[in-house]
């Protein structure tokens, strides 16, 4: 048997190659090959996001206007629903069968054993409602997350809404960190201090077991963190006096901007048509949106910082300003009331100073304005002098914050547009355009386009003679003050001297004799208003009503713009308007001789409708 | 290593849910819940085992090697008809609390029964009449237990090759059934006619090289050819005919074990995940998070493996591996050192059925072989096993001891 022995040999090298083979293997797989700790970690590890208490949002006074309230998703798990009595169920959750059905198909289309949201936004009452019955009901459950809730009607445009975040948001490496089902700001301030009010998500990691059912911390919690509640956001908006301009503005369209000059706060902004915010949170907020979107009056238009329409005579005051500062033009200059150059508003005394000339709004008058400040005679060709004029001009004017974005804390500010020469070169081609097509700029027709806020932030500028802060919403975040690009003073590069050459012809418009703006006139409640009248040619219908005012004059408190849209001349509508605003803003109330303006205001809108 | 196979069915049913000192609160019977639990009763069962087979006379493993074989052989015939179905086959006799299954004593008692056989004739004589009752003896118990449905143990038996190779089966046979094996690997995972291409250039080149091959043995060559030409072919009636759907997608799942992660493909995944993500330390003992959340079925039995890949990392499944191969070296010099063909041919026996198990179950928990039901000798949980390795295992000892007795008888 001796030639057998050799055999055991074989035996040994398999049973050894095994063993060989083995060790390799697991050296590759245990220690090479990290992918599989990664998939231990995806079986077990599961990912909680605690999402933090969004932060509230108060006004100047202290007073909360959007705060956070419990609301209710019912959720389906398709794979747990059985023997499921639709017409119970539909009747119970007040849901039609078409619904239903379409709800529980795109349920199974998203998973068939993770619960996905059947009905969204229930409030607490209508919960009640269902929660004792939803036993009957297997595969239906209540998941609970904070929705936005409001204690004010008002100022819908600038608060904005919170929702759910879309697809597409979530294809932008700015949300990489947002998951599908996280709520966002999607406008207004809660959009642009989204980071602010979001707060820090904590994150929990859970262990789980095959079935799903939790096994307690990963490590003792040991990379768990925290959620942060987000900042409170502490708004400029003086609350009485946004409730006070949204119903002064009931029924019209178009737009109120009250700032604080001094600080650039913004005290009120209205556009008009108004909705409620509440309008945008809770059940139902998708198709009221639908609705509001649908609105041919198109409410959800921002129009303070959407709308750019022509200033119309208000802007005469920057054209004013800019030759003064020139030096192309003195308070003391005199132009005829030409109505050969351009037709005036009305027949009126000689304009022989800007005083009177604002006071009457004189159209020639502020045409040779900036005829004077454009043809300087730089060059021998009228067509170059307007090009070089002009340019010059429009970057004097653009420093009013004029044809580029202010930088307000809401992100869907325009630019407007002061026309540059390039921009009538493109139109008209190269020296083929003179003074006398843009002449229009001068009395704040024509091409160019201003936005309310930049309207008022104008009106601000004067009444600080000459420097201005960015208007915006937010005063505080958390216990901080505002963004630092609002603590930033921009001046216009307009001498304070040449403020005061016009201011008094402001006042005279408001408090003069014959004054556009009269009916603004505060001097029986002792304030005296310093403010200019416009109307803005509209081609496609009635010419919109502008005043744009300050007061008190000599120490402004408040700066003021109201645009009507088709109410025709500023001075009936839009001046009173603004006057209730600032009486009410200074004095705390409108004294009771002056109601009567409001009572005017709320009448039917076809009044207004007055052609100068 | 029966002590570490304990620790590691503790981990596996080790839940963090029970009371952390169990035999001060739990009565018997609910500690009889517990799967660690019973396997310290079995493990004391296997010992007492241990004492009788050891005091027992070693001759009478000789003597009644026949008696014993046919016992098993009535046991395996009556057991399908007896046995409430579990898991799909009628291969377990309940006695009380106690399961046992007759197929896990059907290898050692095959095993003396073969050695018994073999000791008297010789396997070199080629004496065919003998080959033909060793090879019914040895093919008889697995047909039966396939019968039973528990086609994972029938398979063991086909480790008896190996002793029989030791001595003097033709290593001719290995080398077919190598090849065999080979060639239905690769038709599972080549496409037919390359292979068939493949082997028709590989004899036209053999017959090139070797022109008397060709000359004495062309109708050997071409059969052979022919053969295999079948076999390739036949792959695939054997593949969709004859074996039972589980089978055939455990064999899928081997060569493409991502083509159903979730379902047959789970096990293998979700086992190399355990063993994979134990690195090399470990996640230290009873830190398993994918053994611990029943990520891996089966996890105190079949795949107990998996247990000591996480827990333990590479070290400690190095540590198992190389316990198997100092047990496996041991027994072999064991039975070298025999100077009966019986006591022989039984300890190779002994060292290929546990290789064998070691070979399949480990591989299966890595992915390299399929899913074949069959425990982890002396770790998984399971008293039909641990006994039955016990037994195994100790009359070879039992014999050991006696093999100067042996001496003097021939």
């Amino acid at each position: 048997m001796q030639y057998l022995e050799g055999r055991k040999y074989v035996v040994q090298a398999i049973f050894l190659a095994v063993a060989l083979v083995f060790a390799a293997r697991l050296f590759y797989i245990q220690v090479m090959d990290g992918s599989y700790k990664l998939a231990a970690d995806r079986n077990t590890l599961q990912r909680i996001v605690q999402v933090p208490y969004r932060g509230l949002i108060y006004d100047r006074k202290g007073q909360i206007l959007v705060q956070n309230t419990p609301v209710y998703d019912l959720m389906v798990t398709p794979r747990e629903v059985k023997k499921l009595d639709t017409l119970r169920f539909c009747e119970l959750i007040q849901l039609s069968l078409e619904d239903l059905r379409a709800g529980l198909k795109a349920a199974k289309a998203f998973s068939r054993v993770k619960a996905s949201p059947l009905v969204s936004n229930l409030s607490t009452p209508e919960l009640a409602a269902i929660q004792d019955n939803l036993i009957d009901f297997p595969g239906f459950s209540v998941k609970a997350h904070m929705a936005r809730s409001y204690n004010t009607k008002n100022l819908a445009h600038a608060l904005g809404y919170v929702g759910a975040i879309t697809p597409a948001f979530l294809e932008k490496p700015k949300f990489s960190k947002y998951n599908p089902g996280d709520f966002l700001g999607i406008t207004g301030l809660e959009s642009y201090y989204e980071k602010e009010l979001m707060g820090r998500r904590g994150v929990q990691y859970r262990m789980v077991n095959v079935r799903g059912i939790e096994k307690g911390a990963f490590r003792g919690g040991e990379f768990d963190t925290l959620s942060v509640a987000g900042q409170d956001l502490h708004l400029s908006i003086d609350s009485d006096l946004q409730a006070y301009a949204e119903m002064l503005m009931q029924g019209k369209r178009g737009s109120v901007v009250a700032l604080d000059p001094k600080t650039g706060e913004i005290l009120a902004f209205v556009s008009a048509p108004m909705f409620e915010p509440a309008t945008l949170s809770g059940k139902g907020m998708g198709n009221r949106y639908m609705d509001l979107l649908n609105n041919t009056e198109r409410p959800l238009f921002n129009r303070p910082l959407m709308a750019t329409y022509p200033p119309g005579s208000t802007f005469k005051l920057v054209n004013e300003l800019v030759a003064l500062q020139m030096g192309v033009v003195t308070p003391q200059t005199g132009f005829p009331c030409n109505w050969k150059l351009v037709r005036c508003t009305h027949r009126h005394e000689y304009p022989s100073n800007v005083g009177i000339a604002i006071k009457n709004s004189c159209n020639p008058y502020f045409y040779q304005v900036m005829r004077t400040a454009v043809m300087r005679g730089r060059s021998a060709n009228r067509f170059e002098d307007a090009r070089l004029g002009l340019g010059e001009w429009r970057r004097q004017v653009m420093k009013f914050g004029l044809g580029e974005k202010l930088g307000v804390d809401l992100s869907q500010e325009k630019k407007g547009l002061i026309p540059s020469p390039d921009f009538y070169d493109k139109r008209n081609g190269y020296h083929r355009w003179n003074f006398r097509t843009v002449y229009s700029l001068s009395i704040g027709q024509g091409e160019i386009g201003i936005t309310g806020l930049q309207m008022a932030n104008i009106m601000a500028t004067i009444a600080n003679r000459g420097w201005y802060y960015t208007p915006h919403f937010v005063k505080g975040i958390g216990a901080g003050g505002p963004l630092p690009q609002y603590r930033v003073r921009h001046t216009v590069g307009v001498d304070p001297i040449h403020f005061d050459e016009i201011i008094p012809g402001m006042q005279g418009v408001v408090d003069g004799r014959g004054g556009t703006g009269g009916n603004a006139s505060l001097l029986d409640v002792g304030i005296s208003v310093a403010g200019k009248t416009g109307t803005v040619q509209n081609p496609h219908g009635d010419d919109h009503a502008t005043f744009a005012a300050f007061a008190p004059a000599e120490d402004p408190k408040i700066a003021v713009v109201v645009f009507i849209e088709n109410a025709g001349f500023g001075g009936s509508s839009a001046a009173p308007l603004a006057s209730l605003l600032m009486e009410k803003y200074i004095r705390g109330s409108v004294a009771p001789w002056r109601k009567r303006w409001e009572t005017w205001l709320q009448g039917p809108g076809e009044k207004f409708v007055r052609h100068h | 290593m029966v002590g570490l196979g304990w620790v590691s069915v503790y981990a596996a049913s080790y839940s963090p849910d029970a009371p952390a000192d169990p035999f001060s609160h739990l009565s018997f019977q609910e500690l009889m819940a517990f799967n660690w639990f019973k396997q310290i009763l079995w493990i004391g069962t296997a010992i007492v085992l241990i004492v009788v087979l050891v005091v027992i006379d070693s001759k009478a493993y000789d003597t009644f090697a026949f008696v014993l074989y046919g016992i098993m052989i009535l046991l395996l015939i009556v057991t399908p008809f007896i046995a409430r179905p579990i898991a799909g086959s009628r291969s377990w006799l309940e006695l009380g609390p106690v399961r046992l299954q007759p197929a896990e004593f059907a290898k050692f008692i095959t095993a003396l029964a073969v050695s018994r056989y073999m000791a008297g004739i010789n396997l070199r004589q080629q004496n065919f009449r003998d080959q033909l009752v060793l090879a019914g003896l040895t093919l008889l118990p697995p047909l039966l237990i396939i019968a039973a449905n528990e086609t994972g143990q029938a398979l063991v038996f086909g480790a008896f090759l190996l002793a029989y190779f030791r001595e003097g089966m033709s290593p001719l046979i290995l080398l077919i059934l190598a090849a065999a094996g080979a060639i239905l690997i690769l038709a599972l995972l080549v496409p037919k006619l390359w292979l068939m291409g493949a082997f028709t250039v590989m004899l036209g080149l053999i017959f090139a090289f070797n022109p008397r091959l060709m000359r004495h043995h062309l109708p050997m060559s071409l059969s052979i050819w022919a053969v295999v030409i079948g076999m390739v072919f036949g792959v695939d009636f054997f593949f969709n005919n004859v074996l039972q759907d589980h089978q055939r997608k455990r064999i899928e799942v081997l060569i493409n074990p991502s083509a159903d992660p979730l379902g047959v493909g789970w096990n293998v995944t979700q086992s190399k995940i355990a063993i994979g993500s134990g690195g090399l330390a470990g996640k230290g003992f009873l830190q398993g998070t994918q053994t611990k959340f029943d990520f891996v079925p089966e996890q105190s039995t079949d795949f107990i493996f998996c247990t000591v890949g996480e827990e333990w990392g590479w070290i400690g499944t190095m540590v198992v591996v190389i316990l198997f191969m100092s047990l496996l070296a041991r027994v072999l010099y064991v039975a070298e050192r025999q100077k009966s063909v019986f006591g022989r041919t039984y300890g190779y026996c002994v060292a290929s059925i546990i290789f064998f198990h070691f070979c399949v179950n480990i591989g299966m928990t890595i992915g390299l072989a399929p899913v074949v039901g069959i425990p982890l000798p002396f770790f998984s949980y399971g008293g039909s096993s641990l006994w039955s390795f016990t037994t195994l295992l100790f009359i070879l000892l039992a014999i050991d001891a006696y093999r100067k007795q042996d001496l003097e008888r021939y």
